[in-house]
């Protein structure tokens, strides 16, 4: 089996349901850390969204956006982890 | 052999991720729900990280993917602790199943400094802790 065939039919639409998973924590989640950890579980899942992505194209170039990804999820969270301890 | 162990490495990175995603949605607490998705999440991501390492087969993309992940496994860490210390302290309330909360009566909310043990005047409960 061709490895874009495997990655386009089975691992992108797992990806895809676990975003939506994610989506519905952001959504429903009753205080607002809850929302923030799912926020990050969601930029950690864009990043496996983007590395599959660039190997089911043969473009390696996705990779740097994966990077770029990992370090605004980390200063967000930072941000949001201070902004709701001052706000205590 | 390349293609055979990137694709089982991305499905061990998915699968990983996948169920970090359903720890987020199930979990009953704020606390479990971290513990589900921090280990989890980085767990798949450098999976499917190392499966591009493997699949391109190129030095320049390798180190950019082992940098990747030595960033993630150093990070996350640290945003998982200094969100769970903000939760805690704005009052987050545990799962009514919890067996040990070693921080209650230790931690003076104003000062934010943590006692070795509780003390005799603030052995409050958590929900009384966060009010002050």
């Amino acid at each position: 089996m061709n490895l874009t065939a495997f990655a386009f039919q089975w691992i992108l639409p797992l990806l895809s349901v676990a975003i939506v998973l994610a989506f519905v924590r952001l959504w429903r989640g009753p205080s607002l850390p809850d929302r923030v950890v799912a926020l990050d579980l969601l930029a950690t899942l864009g990043m496996g969204v983007i590395a599959v992505y660039a190997i089911a194209t043969d473009q390696p170039v996705f990779l740097d956006v994966a990077i770029i990804l990992a370090l605004i999820s980390f200063l967000g969270t930072v941000a949001f982890a201070y902004y709701l301890e001052r706000k205590a | 052999m390349q293609t055979v162990l990137s694709a089982i490495l991305i499905a061990v990175g998915a699968f990983f991720m996948f169920v970090a995603a359903l720890g987020i949605v199930r979990m009953p607490d704020l606390f479990l729900r971290m513990s589900a998705t921090s280990k989890a999440a980085t767990l798949g991501a450098a999976s499917i990280l190392l499966a591009t390492a493997v699949y391109f087969n190129d030095l320049g993309i390798a180190s950019r993917a082992l940098a990747t992940i030595v960033f993630l496994l150093l990070t996350t860490p640290i945003a998982a602790h200094i969100l769970g210390r903000a939760a805690y302290l704005t009052g987050t309330p545990l799962w009514e199943g919890t067996v040990c909360d070693e921080l209650r009566g230790r931690y003076d909310v104003r000062t934010r400094t943590l006692a070795s043990s509780p003390h005799p005047l603030q052995q409050t409960d958590h929900q009384e802790t966060v009010q002050h």
